[in-house]
Parts: structure tokens; sequence; C-alpha cells
């Protein structure tokens, strides 16, 4: 029986695509999900994603005991700043990947992935056990809606009197939108500008439709996807597993070795720097899609590596794809996917695909 | 609320036929519903016109951004005509499935079998989760 968030009524009743998506029922889209996808590019689209996780963790010792947790330095942090950052297992395997807000001197926010929100806050509970902190897991009494687009802070802005210009990106605050308070963030899944707002459960509709009355578009997870995927952001169980480690995916700049002490993962991280393969990215030249699962074969037809991440583009107008190949393939080595027993040639690119204009 | 026109004939695998009151040549395209079911087409593979097809054979395939689908011929015969306004913009398939978006025509060989009216496919995709 998968869970409901607080919006769940408010799909059903706008006659979303539901779907199971680990374990909760979520607006797979809402119509169109390329009408979604272009909202969000050129005006502002708004999101159900209170399946996320959050974990307090909280005292005089909160900072040290995630600084030991996690990959990243969140002790490092000043109050109201925010970092993209892993959890990973003694192997150096990505348990999961984080955004960890500072809320206070003493009060951080954790955010996992809703199909990894019990294994993190277990995780945290036990790697926090020797510090003099709190770990508290409070997924259940929150809700998370996300408004983003170039027109997120203009239509945010009619709701708050939050000082939205001054938040920059990566930065959160308290703030009371729509007459509810909220912590508005100025993170997001997209590659566009954008806020995410942490409510209580039952502030969640009210925000919602005030957000919607203000011109924010509902865009569901098929867009989220193709969004993410432009975007170049890796999707945990997709390009982000247990079996690899944040320099298989060409993020270990989120790996601070530098920091005081040790923390979980350090030693067998330090010897997995240089992965024997790559996550890159790839253009079909063609218009049939690479999917996850697929293999990349060189020009010989020999597997040289596999589709994590496959979706028609809308803003390319192309299919796209992440994949782990080889190390040693090289980048203009007539690579292709085989799609059903067919070979697709693709092009190997830079990631991100898309990247908004300034 | 998906679309099922009476006077089409239907397939289990969500394909439509038009025309086989007139004996030789029918229509080919998927339903609404699958078309609701796939989200946004953005890839349709037809058959070639001169190809021999059998029913029940995958001839082509929809793509759309979440998924792939095999199109399968529900009548055996041979392909006399494909759509290339549905190959060149198979948004079609959404935006009118029995009609702009039909994908191929068949000179049949035979008496089609197993084919379902719309009160049946309509039973049938009642039972299924879009």
């Amino acid at each position: 029986m998968s869970r409901h968030t607080p919006l769940y009524e408010v799909h059903q009743s706008l006659g979303a695509t539901l779907v199971d998506f680990a374990g909760w029922l979520m607006p797979l889209r809402y119509g169109s999900e390329s009408a979604e996808h272009t909202t969000v590019r050129t005006a502002a689209g708004l999101f159900d994603l209170s399946h996320m996780g959050e974990v307090f963790v909280t005292g005089p010792e909160a900072g040290a005991a995630l600084d030991y947790a996690l990959v990243g330095e969140p002790g490092a942090l000043q109050p109201g700043r925010a970092r993209y950052t892993m959890i990973c297992a003694p192997d150096g395997g990505v348990l999961d990947d984080l955004i960890v807000y500072r809320l206070a001197a003493e009060e951080f926010l954790v955010v996992p992935n809703a199909a990894n929100a019990d294994r993190v806050a277990g995780e945290l509970i036990k790697r926090a056990a020797p510090y003099q902190a709190e770990v508290t897991d409070r997924s259940g009494e929150y809700a998370l809606v996300a408004v983003q687009g170039p027109r997120a802070q203009e239509l945010l802005a009619t709701l708050t009197d939050a000082d939205l210009p001054g938040l920059g990106y990566y930065t959160g605050l308290p703030g009371v939108v729509a007459g509810v308070q909220a912590l508005i963030a100025r993170t997001g899944y997209t590659g566009e500008d954008g806020f995410e707002l942490f409510v209580a459960n039952a502030d969640a509709v009210p925000v919602w439709n005030a957000l919607t009355e203000a011109g924010a578009r509902p865009v569901g997870l098929s867009a989220r996807d193709t969004l993410r995927l432009e975007a170049g952001m890796p999707l945990y169980g997709n390009e982000l597993t247990a079996d690899r480690t944040p320099f298989d995916a060409g993020l270990g700049r989120v790996v601070k070795f530098d920091k005081k002490g040790d923390f979980v993962g350090k030693t067998a991280l330090a010897a997995r720097q240089s992965p024997p393969e790559r996550l890159v990215g790839l253009v079909a030249r063609g218009r049939r899609v690479p999917r996850h699962g697929y293999a990349v074969v060189d020009e010989a037809g020999t597997v040289v590596g596999e589709v994590t991440s496959g979706a028609p583009s809308p803003s390319l107008g192309k299919p796209i794809a992440m994949a782990y190949v080889a190390a040693a393939v090289p980048e203009n080595g007539g690579l292709a996917v085989d799609i059903r027993g067919t070979r697709e040639p693709v092009d190997v690119v830079d990631l991100p695909f898309y990247r908004r204009k300034k | 609320m998906s679309t099922i026109p009476n006077e089409l004939s239907y397939t289990k695998e969500h394909e439509w036929v038009a025309g086989l009151e007139d004996g030789l040549t029918v229509t080919v395209g998927i339903t609404d519903y699958a078309a609701n079911a796939l989200g946004d087409v953005v890839y349709v593979q037809v058959p070639e016109a001169g190809d021999t097809v059998a029913a029940g054979d995958a001839v082509g395939e929809v793509e759309s951004t979440k998924s792939v689908s095999d199109i399968y011929s529900p009548v055996s015969g041979e392909v006399v005509e494909t759509n290339q306004a549905v190959v060149d913009d198979p948004s079609l398939v959404n935006s009118d499935p029995y009609g702009e978006g039909w994908l191929f025509r068949v000179r049949v060989d035979g008496e089609p079998s197993d084919l379902l009216t719309a009160e049946e496919y309509a039973t049938l995709t009642a039972g299924e989760n879009a």
C-alpha cells in the first residue's frame, strides 16, 4: 500500500496520472509532460516533493557528527547555507545523495531521497551516537513543495515578505509564505532558478493553492526526470548506487579529504579516486531513445558501458542519456547504444546537456 | 476517460482497426487509451509499404518520454501505405489517435480473427490501470 502525501487529493482532483514511486503514490504527470517540462524552462512549475525525507541533527556536536557521517563538511557551513553532499558506506559506495541545510549553529536539516530516508536516518543515528548530537527523523511531519523556473522568484514574491533577491543559491531561511511558516530554500533539481519550501503537512494544500493561483503550473515526476537529466544531475538508483563512489559519477569534489578528523568511507574513497569507468553524456543521432540498462558498444560491437538514464530531451529535441563507460574508451570512438538489437550511433558530450541563461 | 469509437475493431495490445467492413484494406492505429497510458509520444516507427505482415507480428514501435512499446499488426496482409505525417510529428498519436494519428494501412489477406468489439475493448481497459 503506497503512502500518500498531504497533496494526494489535490493531484487526484487535477486528474494526475499517479504512480508508485519509492513507496509513495506520486503524480507522474498532470497532462502533457513535455508541456510541463517547458513550463519549468520558460515560466514556473510546481512540484510536490513531500515524499523526500527530513532528518534533523541537533546539539552542540551536530556539525562534528555530520562531518564524520558524510563525505562533505557541513560543520563548516554558516547558518543559512546549504550543500549538496553524500553519505557513503565504509567501502566508499554511495548510500544516498543529500542536501544538508545548516539552520542554526546547532541545528541541521538533512534531506535524503524518499527511497533512502529510513536508511539514511538509521545510519545517521548510528554514526552520531558518540557525539553530543541528536538525530530525529521528522519525514512524516513535513511536506515539501518546489517552485522552479525563471519566473519562480517573481511568483513567490507575491506570497512572502522574505528577502528573495537576497537569498543566494543554496541558502535557506525561515519565512512566511501565503500565511504559513516555511523554510524557504533556493535549491532545486531542474537546472533552473527556484525555491523549495518545507512546510508542516497541514500547510501543504494552502501553500500549493496559493502558488497555483499566483501562476505556477503543476509538474509531475516524468518532467522532473527529464529536467534533471538535461541538467546532468544524477539520480540515486540510476547514476548513484551502493556499488558506485562519488568519483565514479564525476562528483569527487563533494568528498572533503582535507576536513578535520576521520569520516565514514575515507580510506576506501582515497583508494578509489581513479575509477575504471566514468559517467558520460550521450546524445543520440537518431530518434530512438537509449534507456536505463541498455548496452553501450564500440565500433567493433564490444560492450564498453551501460546507460543509466535516458529520455527524449524536450530542450534539445533529441534523445539524451547518461552512461557509465570504460575510462579508456575514446570520446570520439564511434560509440553506439544497442537499442533492442540495433546499433544506434551516439555522440559523447560534456555534461550538462542544458545550462540556463543567467 | 478515453474514447473508444463503436465502429472500430480492437486488439488486446491496444491497436485499433478501421475499414474491415469494406473487406480489402484496413487502417491501423493505437487507441486513445494506449496514447494516454504512454504519455507524450516522441517517436513512431511504422512498417514499410510493401512489407508482408502477419497478425500478431511486432511491426513497429512507439516511444514516449517514459517508455517504449511494440506495435503489433492486428491483421495479416501487405502494408500498402504508411502515415508519414505521424512519423514527422508523433504527437498526432496523442492529439488525434483515431484520425491524423493513424499508422499504416494493410491489404488484408484472409479473414482477421481475434479482434475485439468496442464493447469488449472497453471491458478490457476498464480492468487495467492506465
